[in-house]
C-alpha cells in the first residue's frame, strides 16, 4: 500500500491507539492536516500552541495514556517548548509532532524555520528529525515506546514538509530497535531484602511518596504496603492522591508549604523510604539539614535519581509498583521476621500528637467579611464528588488547593510541579476533561495564571468541553507578593495586577463561558452549586479573595526544614 | 626503535603534581552512529555543568556505532552522575570508565615549531627520541607529529616549547580496555541503565 508521508504519520498514530490530539496547523505541517479529515482521531483546535502541549499533559495525567500534540514549525515549535519542559520535569508522557521546513531548506534560515530538535534536546527524553518517509512508522513506534516506558517523559518528532509529501510503502513495525534503551523495571532481589531488613529495624520510618508511584500505577500496592507495615505516608505535590488523605496514616504534603506533621516527621525520621520521589529542593529545604538522622531507601526507575542529591543506603532501580509488590511478597514470605519487627507505636503516637497540635489553619472572619481563598477551596471540595479532578496553575492558589482539598483517589490532582508553569491550569484541565469526560473537572486558578492561557477557554467553548474554573482573584501575583512582604520588607515590586482589569466575568462570557463573580463567603456555596448545574459549556467563577492572605506553613528558601513558620504569628522552632 | 622515550614518574601525571590531571577520568562511550549524537552529549555536559577536558569521536568497525572517548575532570561522585545521565541518552549504548592502569591510551600531537638552521638538528633529535615524524619543512620551521600516551605527549610538548611552538594541536585521547590475559582481570565499570 502506497501512502504519503502525511498519511503514514496519521495512520501510525491510529496504530498507536491515539484517540485525540491537540493542535494548530500552519505552513510546514499543512500536508499532515489533510488526512486528519478522514481519520477517526479527534483533533482539538487550540488557540495557542502552548495550550496544545498542556492539554496533552492534562490528558496524560488524567488517563495514563500518552497525550499527543501537533503544531507547525518555527514559532509554533518554540511555543510548545514550555509544555515539553514542563512534561520533562514532571515525567509526563506526551508526543509532540512539529512541522519542519523541507529537508532541502533546513539550515538556510527559511521562513518559519527553527532548529526544533536542537532547541528541544534538553527538554525531551528524546527527539527525532524524520528525513525519509520510509522511517515514519518506525519513528512513531519508537517515540511512543520511549515516552511511555521507563521514566515517562515528552518526546518530539520533527517532520519536514517534503517528507510529508513523499510516498512510502506502508508497514507497521513488529519490534522496536533501540539498542541503547532498555529500562530496568525489576528491583534487585538483594536490595529488596536489604530494604525489608531496614524497614523492620526502623522505629521512626516514613514513606516519602512521589509522582513515580502514580506513574507506576502503584497506589494499590502502596495501600497494601502501608496496611502491612503501619508506616505513615507523606505525599509530595506530585503524588497527592497516590495515598488517600482520609487514611489515618496519611500525613499529607511535605515541603516548603507542607504541613507541620509531614515536614517534621521527615526531619525526625530514622528511615525515609523514597518511592518515586527525587529529593527536590522544594521538599528538602536546605539539603544538608534535611532528615539528618534518616537512613534512605530510594526506589526509582531512573538510576540517575539514586544518589543525585542524597546518597541512599539502599538504592533500588525499578518500577515503584513492581518493587513495592516484591517488598510485600518478601515480607509475607518471612512471618517470623515480620513478627519480630521493631515497634513503631511510639512514633505513630508522636506523629498523631503533631497532627492534633499543628493542623492546617486559616481564619475566615465572617460570612460577609473579606473572603479567604482557603475557604473557597474547602467549599469546592465539600460540594463536589470525591473523584473530582482538580487542576491548578502555579502559585498561592496551587498550594492552597493541594493543602485544603482532600485527595482520596489517584489521578485526581493535576498540576505543574517541577517547572512551576504559570498558566498550566486551564489547558491542562481541558486535556483532563477530554480524557475523562464523565468526571467533574475543576481548574483552580489564580488571576496571574488565568491571564496567561485564558484564551483556551475559547477552545473549550467551541469544542464543548465543560470544565469549571475557580479563579481566585487576589489582584496580585500573590506568591511573589508574599515573598516581597516577608523577605523584602514589604517593598512590593511589579506584583499588582488590579482586581477589575480585566473584567474576568465579561472576558469569560466573551469566550463563551458562563461566568459570575463572588465577593463574600456567603455567596460561595450557592455559586458553586450554580456552576455544577451548568454542563453545556465552561464555567468561570471569579472569587474576589483577600490580597494579603499568605500560604502557611512555610519554610523559607535555603534554610533547614526545622525552621518551619506555622503562621503569620511568626517563627516556631521544632 | 632502539632509543625511544618512555614516560616515567617525572611526567605531568605524577600524583604529587598539582596540574589536576590526577582527577581525569576516561569514559569510553559506544553510541549509535546517528546525526546529532555528539550534540546531545555536548549539550548534556554543558547543561549539567560538567567539564569536558578532551573528546575524540570516530566510527568503529561496525558502521552502526561510533566510539566517543571523553576525558572528564571531576571527582568520582559527580562522575557517577555523569555516566548515569549519559546512559539516559537513547543513542548511548554502553559506557565504560577506563582505569589508566588497565587500559591502553593513545593520542596524536601535531606541532609547528621554530627550527632555524642552528636548532633544526636538535628538534630532529628530539622528534626521533619520541618516535615522531617530521611532516612538513619550512625555511625556519618544522611541523612534527607524535603519537603515544598523553603523558608522553605532555613531555614532548614541554620539550618542544624551548624551541618556540608556533602552533600545536592534540586530538584528545582514544582508549580501549587492556585485553584480558590469564592473570590480568580488568574490571567492568558501569552497569546498564534505563
Amino acid at each position: 500500500m502506497k501512502l504519503t508521508g502525511a498519511q503514514a504519520l496519521i495512520k501510525s498514530l491510529e496504530m498507536q491507539g491515539v484517540e485525540v490530539m491537540f493542535g494548530l496547523p500552519g505552513g510546514a505541517i499543512l500536508p499532515v492536516y489533510d488526512p486528519i479529515i478522514d481519520s477517526p482521531i479527534r483533533h482539538i483546535l487550540v488557540r495557542h500552541e502552548q495550550g496544545a502541549g498542556h492539554m496533552a499533559e492534562g490528558y496524560a495525567h488524567a488517563t495514563g495514556r500518552p497525550g499527543v500534540a501537533m503544531v507547525t514549525s518555527g514559532p509554533a515549535a518554540t511555543n510548545i517548548v514550555t509544555p515539553l519542559a514542563d512534561a520533562y520535569m514532571d515525567s509526563i508522557p506526551i508526543v509532540v509532532i512539529t512541522g519542519q521546513v523541507a529537508t532541502g531548506s533546513i539550515g538556510t534560515d527559511a521562513f518559519q524555520e527553527a532548529d526544533t530538535t536542537g532547541i528541544t534536546m534538553s527538554v525531551t527524553k528524546h527527539n527525532w528529525l524524520v528525513t525519509n518517509a520510509n522511517d515514519i512508522p518506525n519513528v512513531v513506534a519508537e517515540a511512543f515506546h520511549v515516552a511511555t516506558t521507563g521514566r515517562p517523559g515528552p518526546v518530539l518528532i520533527d517532520f519536514p514538509k517534503d517528507v510529508a509529501n513523499a510516498t512510502m510503502d506502508w508497514y507497521w513495525p513488529t519490534s522496536i530497535d533501540l539498542p541503547g534503551y532498555k529500562p530496568n523495571t525489576r528491583g534487585h532481589s538483594k536490595m529488596i531484602a536489604a530494604a525489608v531488613k531496614m524497614l523492620f529495624e526502623s522505629t521512626k520510618p516514613v514513606f516519602y511518596v512521589g509522582g513515580g508511584v502514580l506513574k507506576a500505577r502503584g497506589s494499590e500496592a502502596l495501600a497494601e504496603l502501608v496496611e502491612l507495615t503501619g508506616i505513615p505516608v507523606v505525599t509530595t505535590l506530585m503524588a497527592r492522591g497516590a495515598f488517600p488523605d482520609d487514611h489515618p496514616l496519611c500525613l499529607g504534603m511535605p515541603g516548603m508549604h507542607g504541613n507541620y506533621t509531614a515536614v517534621t516527621s521527615m526531619q525526625q525520621a530514622d528511615l525515609l523510604v523514597a518511592l518515586g520521589s527525587r529529593f527536590d529542593d522544594r521538599v528538602t529545604g536546605k539539603l544538608d539539614g534535611f532528615a539528618p538522622n534518616a537512613k534512605i531507601i530510594h526506589v526509582d526507575i531512573d538510576p540517575a535519581e539514586l544518589g543525585k542529591l542524597r546518597r541512599p543506603d539502599v538504592p533500588i532501580v525499578g518500577d515503584c509498583r513492581s518493587v513495592m509488590e516484591d517488598i510485600i511478597r518478601s515480607i509475607k514470605a518471612d512471618p517470623q521476621a515480620y513478627n519480630q519487627r521493631a515497634d513503631i507505636s511510639d512514633w505513630i503516637v508522636t506523629v498523631k500528637q503533631w497532627q492534633e497540635k499543628y493542623p492546617l489553619k486559616y481564619d475566615q472572619p465572617s460570612l460577609t467579611g473579606v473572603l479567604k481563598p482557603q475557604y473557597v477551596i474547602e467549599k469546592l471540595r465539600d460540594a463536589n464528588p470525591s473523584d473530582t479532578i482538580v487542576v491548578s496553575g502555579v502559585g498561592q492558589h496551587q498550594m492552597w488547593a493541594s493543602q485544603y482539598w482532600k485527595f482520596n483517589h489517584p489521578y485526581t490532582w493535576i498540576n505543574s510541579g517541577g517547572l512551576g508553569t504559570m498558566g498550566f491550569a486551564i489547558p491542562a484541565a481541558i486535556g483532563a476533561k477530554v480524557g475523562k469526560p464523565d468526571r467533574v473537572v475543576w481548574a483552580v486558578d489564580g488571576d496571574g495564571c488565568f491571564q496567561m492561557t485564558a484564551q483556551e477557554l475559547v477552545t473549550a467553548s467551541m469544542e464543548q468541553i465543560p470544565i469549571k474554573v475557580a479563579l481566585l482573584n487576589n489582584s496580585y501575583l500573590g506568591m511573589v507578593r508574599q515573598w516581597q512582604e516577608l523577605f523584602y520588607g514589604e517593598r512590593y515590586s511589579e506584583v499588582y495586577l488590579s482586581p477589575d482589569l480585566p473584567d474576568y466575568v465579561k472576558w469569560s462570557e466573551a469566550m463563551g463561558c458562563a461566568s459570575f463573580r463572588v465577593e463574600s463567603a456567603e455567596e460561595v456555596g450557592p455559586a458553586i452549586e450554580k456552576a455544577n448545574e451548568i454542563n453545556d459549556r465552561p464555567v468561570v467563577i471569579e472569587f474576589r479573595t483577600d490580597s494579603s492572605e499568605k500560604v502557611f506553613p512555610m519554610v523559607p528558601a535555603g534554610v533547614s526544614n526545622d525552621n518551619i513558620i506555622l503562621g503569620p504569628e511568626g517563627l516556631v522552632k521544632t | 626503535m632502539s632509543i625511544s622515550y618512555i614516560p616515567g614518574n617525572g611526567s605531568l601525571s605524577d600524583p604529587s603534581d598539582n596540574s589536576g590531571i590526577i582527577h581525569h577520568h576516561v569514559l569510553s562511550v559506544l553510541v549509535e552512529n546517528r546525526a546529532g549524537v555528539l550534540a546531545r552529549i555536548a549539550q548534556l555536559f554543558s547543561r549539567r555543568g560538567y567539564n569536558i577536558f578532551s573528546l575524540a569521536v570516530a566510527p568503529t568497525d561496525d558502521s552502526r556505532f561510533s566510539r566517543i572517548t571523553i576525558v572528564v575532570d571531576v571527582d568520582s561522585a559527580p562522575l557517577e552522575q555523569i555516566t548515569k545521565q549519559l546512559h539516559k541518552l537513547i543513542n548511548v549504548i554502553k559506557i565504560s570508565e577506563l582505569d589508566p592502569a588497565e587500559s591502553v591510551e593513545c593520542e596524536l600531537l601535531a606541532a609547528t615549531v621554530n627550527a632555524d638552521i642552528s636548532a633544526r638538528g636538535h628538534v630532529m633529535e628530539l622528534v626521533a627520541l619520541f618516535d615522531g615524524k617530521i611532516i612538513d619543512v619550512g625555511t625556519d620551521k618544522l611541523t612534527v607529529l607524535a603519537t603515544g600516551e598523553p603523558s608522553k605527549l605532555d613531555d614532548f610538548s614541554e620539550l618542544l616549547s624551548s624551541f618556540g611552538i608556533v602552533e600545536l594541536q592534540r586530538t584528545g585521547r582514544v582508549a580501549l580496555a587492556k585485553l584480558e590475559r590469564q592473570s590480568n582481570k580488568f574490571k567492568n565499570t558501569t552497569g546498564r541503565a534505563g
